[in-house]
């Protein structure tokens, strides 16, 4: 419930008035204010400026510092204020999430100290508002890159006991770690110039006989040629295997795209010895020579330039696609203007729309090779609209490319996108956790309240005082109100868990209504265990919400069943169980203090029970779910 | 291409001015609101000056404009309620609140409603729940109006009930209440057979003194 309604909490008891006329059954007592208290104001001195606000107002957020009584411990009697020794200024915004609700970072304050403040006040940074959450989140994962930047330079002490491959994959990763991989490196960069070098000159004319036309260099010295390629491939290949050999996870190193580059390099050369000079084949093995040229990319792995580049073109994919679609819808459109105006001239070299493709492409990036022209007045002029216009549509998406290019080049960033999306799930997680704690909290206090009640009962005074401070005035108000609803409608508020297993079991089972009795203790394991053995199958949702219904981990025979219901630590009610489902028709003359019929569901806290072979299945706990439904009396 | 840019140029022109006309919309309909003095209210409702303060506070917080229109009343409402959905609730419960009917509630009218159901006598209390009751404030509350009112109510809980919700428990729901209240059974409840019924049912009586501490 979000602070600011809570003010309107009087307003939503006092309407359901409304709902009175029409309940039949009786309402529910409602929370007594004990040692209510005139709302105060109180002091608040942060380091000498003091700040004051209300009582009520700090009161909003029980699970933070200023919100629960932790706050006593910084209380100065003598001044009658509480002192904090902390910031002034990062206070600010600390008091005012409680005003307001929202959670503001301000832009000057220095991460880490804003951090330290918000541990320290106990409130979660999840909560900052949209409108800040951004720049915190950028903020803080510059702070964490820096630190793990200065943690790599100390990463670089060698550990002990690091195996064979484990010494190999570190030398092939980092080349600066020791002498040998240091010579590694640098004779694979060698070869791979070598290499590329070497294809290049390979089609060089060299110097011919004198009564024959030239030939490239590669058909003059073809043995020299192919013992160097040899070298070199066999070189990459040895470097491939031992880089595969060292890999942790082979799997994912051979996918990653260095090793496809490395593949991609070395294949030809193989391809080509396996197949013999077969003329039919022989213009599609030419073709495969091509690809030798990838070994140039191999040069990535010792250039970070280049593969910041490659990061950059990646990252901005989206940019580089519009651009690439705005540029084909011109082109399209521009061609077909230009084929239309041109068609009528002679001699025109737009004979078809595809063919003005060309000239649209040079046209639009200020090429202007001029093997095409167009001739007529209609023609020129649609052709200087599309040389401007090609200009325009460049030059919009480059400079998005070249700002992403040099803020990443300035932060030197690895891949660090998946623990973003991580972290984001985790935010979105957390935040959907405390909206729907609301609804939790309730059906948590409804078996606080349960104890309550019976407590009341009992009249165990100490153990009441402490369950019902876990619940501010407040809290307990607004679950009086959810109660009267359920009063009037008959139903109870469950959760989404319950509610499927209810609704499974809705077509199975009949619930008696019976008086208390043994048969309804059986009715009650009976539908227990068949509850449990049905349960087995549905997954359980994630046991991370705090207000969840714990796990019961409970036995299994019908009458071993019957004994545990008793040994259970239920022991403050010590009341009597009644059937599951209590229908009252009559409005039963019941005495408000001592009798209030209300069923509840109540969660026996683990580790629940005493007998050995509940221990044994406590291990195996998380997957079983296990509700008994007892009511007060 | 230049062409498309001229064309795209000449759009935001129309949207800016379809923007500038919402805004000045905005700027009429933003009333600043200021409720009578602090004495006046006093005298008109049963709360006293402390209490008009901490109303008004948490009034003023959420509706900084001094007046709550439906949405702003139903946002409110709602998070009262997160299982369920309480729009259709907190719509009937805007209009026996709005009793000028002019659309908005503003603090006098909040704080007279809330006299009446946590200060007023049982027989004020009674003739407002008739009030929400009655949608159409003709005077009779018929089996339909009673339907949607139960129907609301019901919204009020969501899916996730125990024991699982029916369609036709609301129906059954205002069966029952007819059978209560329908003294002549003319399929009409009057605001007389309302009144005299609930004061012959111990229960409601009970439940009506339930939030008289509420402030």
């Amino acid at each position: 419930m979000a602070a600011g309604v809570a003010a309107w909490l009087p307003f939503a008891r006092a309407a359901a008035i409304g709902w009175m006329p029409v309940a039949n059954l009786p309402m529910p007592i409602a929370p007594t204010e004990k040692n209510k208290r005139q709302d105060e104001l109180i002091i608040l001195n942060v380091s000498g400026r003091r700040f004051q606000t209300w009582r009520n107002t700090l009161d909003r957020y029980p699970d933070t510092l200023l919100g629960s009584s932790e706050k006593e411990f910084f209380y100065n009697e003598e001044t009658k204020e509480y002192f904090f020794d902390r910031d002034p200024d990062v206070f600010r915004s600390v008091l005012n999430f409680y005003r307001t609700g929202k959670l503001h970072y301000p832009r000057y304050e220095c991460i880490s100290s804003y951090d330290e403040e918000l541990a320290f006040f106990g409130i979660v940074p999840e909560i900052i508002g949209d409108c800040c959450y951004e720049e915190y989140k950028d903020r803080k994962r510059e702070n964490v890159e820096r630190l793990m930047d200065d943690q790599e330079d100390n990463k670089d002490a060698k550990l002990p006991n690091m195996t064979f491959r484990e010494t190999m994959w570190r030398a092939f990763e980092n080349p600066h770690t020791s002498t040998m991989a240091l010579v590694f490196y640098y004779v694979t960069g060698f070869f791979i110039a070598v290499s590329v070098i070497t294809n290049v000159v390979e089609t060089v004319p060299c110097g011919s006989a004198p009564n024959q036309k030239e030939v490239p260099c590669g058909e003059r010295y073809t043995v020299a040629f192919f013992c160097m390629d040899t070298a070199c491939v066999m070189i990459f290949t040895v470097e491939y295997l031992m880089r595969l050999y060292a890999a942790p996870n082979r799997y994912r190193f051979m996918r990653s795209v260095m090793s496809i580059i490395d593949v991609v390099a070395i294949l030809p050369y193989y391809i080509g010895l396996v197949m013999t000079d077969n003329e039919d084949v022989s213009g599609a093995f030419v073709t495969l020579r091509v690809f030798r040229v990838f070994r140039i990319f191999k040069f990535s792995r010792h250039s970070q330039g280049l593969r910041i580049l490659g990061y950059t073109l990646k990252s901005c994919a989206s940019e580089l696609g519009f651009l690439l679609f705005s540029l084909t819808m011109a082109i399209i459109i521009f061609a077909t203007v230009m084929f239309y105006a041109e068609k009528g001239s002679s001699s025109s070299k737009f004979t078809s729309i595809p063919a003005s493709f060309w000239y649209t492409i040079v046209t639009m990036t200020t090429l202007g090779y001029g093997d095409m022209v167009p001739k007529t007045i209609a023609g020129k002029i649609f052709g200087s609209i599309c040389s401007l216009s090609g200009v325009l549509v460049i030059a919009l998406p480059v400079p998005v490319i070249v700002s992403n290019f040099s803020r990443i080049y300035h932060q030197n960033q690895r891949a660090d996108k998946r623990r973003a999306q991580k972290m984001q799930k985790a935010r979105l997680a957390r935040i959907r956790l405390s909206k729907t704690g609301s609804s939790n909290a309730f059906l948590h206090s409804k078996r606080n309240g349960l104890f309550n009640e019976a407590l009341e009962l009992t009249g165990n005074t100490e153990e009441e005082k402490c369950l019902s401070k876990s619940t501010s005035l407040i809290e307990s108000q607004h679950h009086h109100l959810l109660h009267c609803l359920e009063k009037t409608t008959n139903h109870e508020f469950v959760d989404e868990q319950y509610y499927q297993q209810s609704y499974l079991e809705a077509g199975l089972q009949n619930y008696p209504s019976q008086s208390p009795s043994l048969s309804s203790q059986d009715g009650v394991t009976g539908t227990c265990c068949t509850r449990r053995s049905k349960k087995r199958h549905t997954p359980l949702p994630n046991a991370s919400a705090p207000a969840h219904m714990q796990p019961l981990t409970h036995t299994h025979t019908h009458q071993q069943g019957l004994q545990e219901l008793s040994t259970i630590h239920i022991q403050p009610l010590s009341t009597s169980r009644s059937s599951l489902n209590m229908r009252i028709d009559e409005p039963a003359p019941l005495n408000c203090q001592s009798s209030q019929i209300t069923t509840a569901i109540i969660s026996i806290p683990t580790p629940p029970v005493t007998t050995p072979e509940g221990d044994a299945h406590l291990p195996a706990g998380p997957t079983h779910q296990n509700v008994v439904k007892v009511s007060a009396l | 291409m230049g062409a498309l840019m001229v064309i795209f140029s000449l759009q935001p022109k129309q949207r800016r001015k379809t923007t500038d006309s919402v805004e000045d919309e905005l700027e009429l309909s933003a009333v600043r609101h200021r409720p009578e003095g602090l004495e006046q209210l006093e005298a008109q409702t049963r709360f006293s000056r402390k209490e008009l303060q901490i109303l008004y506070r948490g009034f003023k917080n959420e509706c900084p404009s001094g007046v709550v229109n439906e949405d702003t009343f139903k946002d409110i409402y709602a998070q009262f309620f997160p299982q369920g959905d309480a729009s259709t609730y907190a719509h009937f419960l805007f209009n026996a609140f709005d009793t000028d009917h002019n659309g908005s509630v503003s603090f006098e009218d909040f704080v007279m409603g809330l006299s009446i159901l946590l200060r007023g006598t049982v027989q004020e209390k009674l003739i407002w729940a008739f009030n929400l009751y009655d949608i159409n404030k003709d005077g009779y509350i018929t089996k339909e109006e009673m339907l949607d009112i139960m129907k609301a109510i019901y919204d009020m809980m969501g899916k996730c009930t125990y024991p699982v919700l029916k369609e036709e428990t609301p129906r059954q729901h205002v069966e029952v209440f007819f059978q209560k209240m329908d003294k002549n059974k003319d399929g009409v409840v009057t605001i007389d057979e309302f009144i005299d019924c609930c004061q012959n049912d111990e229960n409601i009586m009970r439940s009506m003194h339930l939030f008289e501490n509420v402030l």
